[in-house]
This record gives structure tokens, sequence and C-alpha cells, in this order.
């Protein structure tokens, strides 16, 4: 790793440089460069197995990458740099980072033996000292927020996805997060409950300035919401720009094909 | 469908009265006699044992509640409750250890699961009740240096009593940490990934998320291993493990009353095994609800 530094504008929340990564000696990221401004939504789209969603999960440590270098806000993911070595971070400290990135997953992954207020309590509890009480009144607003009064007490499996999903998401956002992932969020879902999903992430964006980088298939909803659009292709970032650019008038090859297929 | 007519049901006999009919059930001649000649066999049985000459049933009764029977019934639930609870213990850690990412600690709680499961049972407890001819005493420090915190005879250490719930639990850990294994595999790897999304540790993920899961489905196999452990803790009067089978033999010993010290044995294991599957289906049911 040549330079490492702090992205240079304080404004990049999410700075991602140089970024590759291999599964032993397959490469599935080739030098990825990619920032996301302090509120601002990119959305990551591109054919399955492009490496969106690998790159999402780097952002938050879920995977480690083999070169480059990814910055949330202020602090290097998943490194720690010191006198121009990178020691990688222990559990502890890779644990206390993930809680400044909310991220929401494409199967909800809920835990079902909790109620919904349970699943968004736990980790403010036992993770950020949150008293119990103003915890569960937290986890109230946050329900509420996402349209799910009358449902703390439920379980996941006496929820439709979608409202699985609302409940995922308000429970990423109950670690106040200084960013939020979304890895394919609505593509579990039923036709008809995508809409109250997309609903909430446009809610975020718009009225809460939310950092966010989305991995998604609606293309309706990237022209809508991003403030940038990010092609994928094979593991390589093919064009970002404006959505009306990158959807509307791609300069790139690929990009057409791709968006002649699925439009 | 096209248009039905009345024509359509010229067939349907309309001069039968549903109402008034009878259903004749069919004669099941070959279930009634199977079932008279097992009933007959089944009263053979009981009324030979009864009147058996060679059972004397005013001992199982003198014997059934009588102070010495009792404690060793209390002994077997001792051994077997603490038996379990230890193995359920050592059964999460090996099980933990079998799932790591380190070379060593996986290949040590495979031959621990390798071993305690391949040999037989009353080997073990034979051998861990003599620990004391070749183990001469306990030694607790540092490996391969001089420092020893504490040291006692081993035979002071080994009881029976003790040497019988190491043995049983060294066993029952093996068989649990395999079905423990089973359920953390069974959940969904998204669990493990949205913890760790949410800030949280491997451990807090284990106590919180995958543990409380894998319950529900280590419970009932769980249950089996438990009445299997009392049923086991009988081997344990080999080593006079002072349980209920050995007070039962001591007892005979003396009187010459085997068959009818055995049946007192038999009917309170029987008990002790009925009274803990009715547990068993209770904590399932109460798993299961949620």
């Amino acid at each position: 790793m040549a330079q490492t530094h702090p992205p240079a504008n304080p404004d990049d929340y999410i700075y991602i440089r140089a970024v590759s990564k291999f599964y032993n000696t397959v490469q599935v990221l080739f030098d990825i460069d990619l920032s996301v401004k302090k509120g601002e939504t990119v959305c990551l789209i591109g054919p399955s197995g492009s490496g969106k969603s690998t790159l999402l999960r780097c952002v938050n440590f879920l995977e480690t990458i083999s070169a480059g270098q990814i910055w949330v806000k202020d602090h290097l993911v998943g490194y720690r740099l010191d006198n121009g070595e990178l020691y990688e971070l222990r559990e502890k400290e890779a644990c206390h980072q993930r809680r400044d990135i909310g991220m929401v997953f494409q199967n909800f992954n809920l835990f079902p033996h909790m109620t919904a207020t349970e699943n968004i309590t736990l980790s403010p509890i036992i993770n950020k000292g949150v008293p119990k009480a103003e915890a569960i009144e937290t986890a109230y607003s946050l329900l509420n927020r996402v349209g799910l009064k009358g449902k703390e007490d439920f379980y996941p499996s006496q929820l439709s996805g979608g409202q699985q999903q609302r409940v995922a998401i308000a429970r990423a956002l109950a670690m106040k997060p200084d960013v939020m992932l979304f890895d394919e969020p609505t593509s579990a879902l039923d036709p008809e409950l995508v809409g109250e999903v997309l609903t909430v992430i446009k809610d975020l964006a718009q009225s809460d300035d939310m950092t966010m980088m989305v991995v998604t298939h609606e293309m309706g909803f990237a022209r809508e919401v991003a403030d940038r659009v990010c092609f994928m292709d094979q593991g390589c970032i093919v064009e970002v720009g404006p959505p009306e650019q990158v959807l509307g008038n791609p300069k790139q090859d690929r990009t057409k094909a791709f968006l002649e297929a699925v439009l | 469908m096209a248009n039905i007519t009345a024509a359509d049901f010229s067939h349907v006999r309309r001069d039968i009265n549903v109402e008034s009919m009878r259903v004749i059930p069919v004669k099941r001649w070959g279930r009634v006699a199977t079932s008279v000649i097992v009933a007959l066999l089944m009263l053979q049985m009981t009324y030979s044992l009864a009147t058996n000459p060679f059972i004397d049933w005013g001992i199982v009764n003198d014997f059934i509640f009588s102070p010495a029977i009792l404690g060793g019934l209390w002994a077997t639930m001792e051994i077997s409750i603490i038996s379990v609870v230890l193995s359920l213990v050592i059964s999460i850690i090996i099980a933990v250890m079998r799932m790591s990412e380190s070379k060593i600690l996986k290949a040590v709680a495979f031959g621990y699961v390798f071993f305690f499961r391949g040999i037989p049972l009353i080997v073990l407890l034979i051998l861990v009740g003599n620990i004391g001819l070749f183990v001469r005493t306990i030694i607790i420090g540092i490996p391969f240096t001089d420092i020893v915190f504490y040291s006692v005879p081993s035979n002071e250490v080994f009881t029976p009593f003790v040497a019988s719930i190491i043995g049983l639990s060294l066993v029952a850990s093996a068989y649990m940490s395999e079905i423990v294994r089973g359920g953390l595999l069974s959940i969904d790897r998204g669990q493990t990934q949205a913890a760790k999304a949410l800030g949280m540790s491997s451990g807090q993920s284990l106590r919180y998320i995958l543990l409380p899961q894998a319950m529900r489905v280590i419970v009932p196999p769980l249950g089996n291993e438990f009445i299997t452990t009392i049923k086991m803790s009988a081997l344990v009067s080999v080593i006079a493990g002072g349980d209920l089978l050995t007070v039962a033999q001591s007892i005979s010993g003396v009187n010459y009353r085997t068959i009818e010290l055995l049946i007192v044995a038999t009917i309170w294991y029987l008990v002790v095994v009925a009274i803990s599957s009715v547990i068993q289906r209770y904590v399932e049911d109460a798993i299961a609800e949620r």
C-alpha cells in the first residue's frame, strides 16, 4: 500500500481508494475508486456477479480487502494506521467501527426469536450502554417512523416481508449510524411490497440527509433517489454519474447493453 | 362450463331416502382375533410373574421405599443431573472449538469427540475409577515448569461418586457436542452477519443470537441424551458409584434376593424416566411456542 491518508475532503463520508479483492486466485474487485459525500445517496447497479454487493460488504469489513483502503468518516475500515504501518484491527475494535455503519440485508436477517422491539433495542443496550427504557422509546419512535406502529411486539414470522425489511431498517437506524448500506433491500420481496420499503429509504435520503450506498435492481428508484449512480461490471466501475446521465444517456457500451436488458 | 341442465343429473336416483339409511361397518375379524391373543399373552405373563414361587413380592414391597434404596435413587439423580449440566457446558465449548478457525483447537475438539464416543462407557468408568493406579497426584500448575498452585492425591479427589460423574460427563459431552454443533450449524449465516453488522462480538452473537436459536433444535435430542444418561448411570455400579443399582446389588448380596431387588431398581428407573419424559415434553412445548 503505497500511500495511506485520510480523504482529502472531510465531507467524503465513504472514501474507497484503489480497492482490489481476491477470493483465492480469483480477482473480484479491480482497483475501485469511489467516494460518497455526506448526505449523498449512491446507487450501485450492475449485473449479478459484478462485485457490487462484495464492495458494499467491504465497507463495513464483513469482507476483507486485498489491496487499497476504505475510509468511513475519519477512520480506516478494518485497520489502524500507525507510523506508516497498517495493523489489522482486533475484533473488539472492528465491532466498535461497525456500530457507526448501518447495514440492511437482502434477506432482512431479523432475529426470529425476538420481537420487533427486541431486535431494535438489543445492540444499543448491550453495546452502547443505552438504558433499556430509553432504547425501547427510541425503538417505538423508529417503528412509528417506518410505518409499523402497533407491531412493536410482533415476532418477525408474524410480519410480511416488507414489514420485516422496515424493522431491519429501524434496527440499523437505532445504532445512529453515520452511513447506511443497503444490499439489494427489495430483491427478496413480493412485487407489491417493494414500494413500502423504497418509500422508507427515499424518506431517509430526502428528509434525513442520510449518507447511503444502495445496491439495487430498481432502476426507477435509482433514477428518483440517487444523487449519483455507479454502474459496475465484472469487478470494475464502468461509469459513475448523475442518474439522468448514467441511466438516461450512458456513455459506455457495457452500460447501454445492461440498461437495454433490464429496462 | 357449458350450461348444465336437469338432464345431466338423470343418472342420480331420487327414490332413496338418504337420511333413513344406516351405515354398517366392516367386521374386522383379524384385528379382533389378534387383540384377543395378545391380551391373553399379556395376562398370562402378568399372572405368572405375580404368582411366580421364586419371586417374593413382599420383599419388593419391603425394599421399594427403604432408606437405602431411596439413598441410591437420590445418588442416581445427583450423578445424572450433575453429569448432564457439566456435559452441556463442556459440549458447548467443544462445539465452539470445533467451529473455530484455529487448526489446533479444531483438531483437539475432533480428537475429544472421536475418543470419548469411541470407547465403551464401561471401559472409561473403570479407567477413571482406577485413576489412582497410574496418576498418583493431581497437580494444578503451569505445564513444564515447577510452578504448582495446588496438588492433591488423586484417590482423595476421585471418589467413586466423582469418578462416575467424570466418566459419564466425558462420554455424554462428546455426543452432546455434536448435537450442539448441529444446532449451531442449522442457523442461517445471515444471522451472524446481521449480528456483526450491528457491532456485536462473536461472543455476543453466540450468546444473544446463535445459542437461543440453536436451543430449539438442540433441546429435543438433548432430552433424549438426558434420559440416556440416567440409564447409563447404572453402569457406574461397576465402580461402586453408590447409585441405585449399586445399592440394590449390595442389598441382594446380603439377602440373596437378586431378582426382587432388580425389580425394585427397574421400577424406580421407569418412574424416573417417565417423569423426565413428561418434563422433556413440557420444555419442548414451551420452547416451540414462539
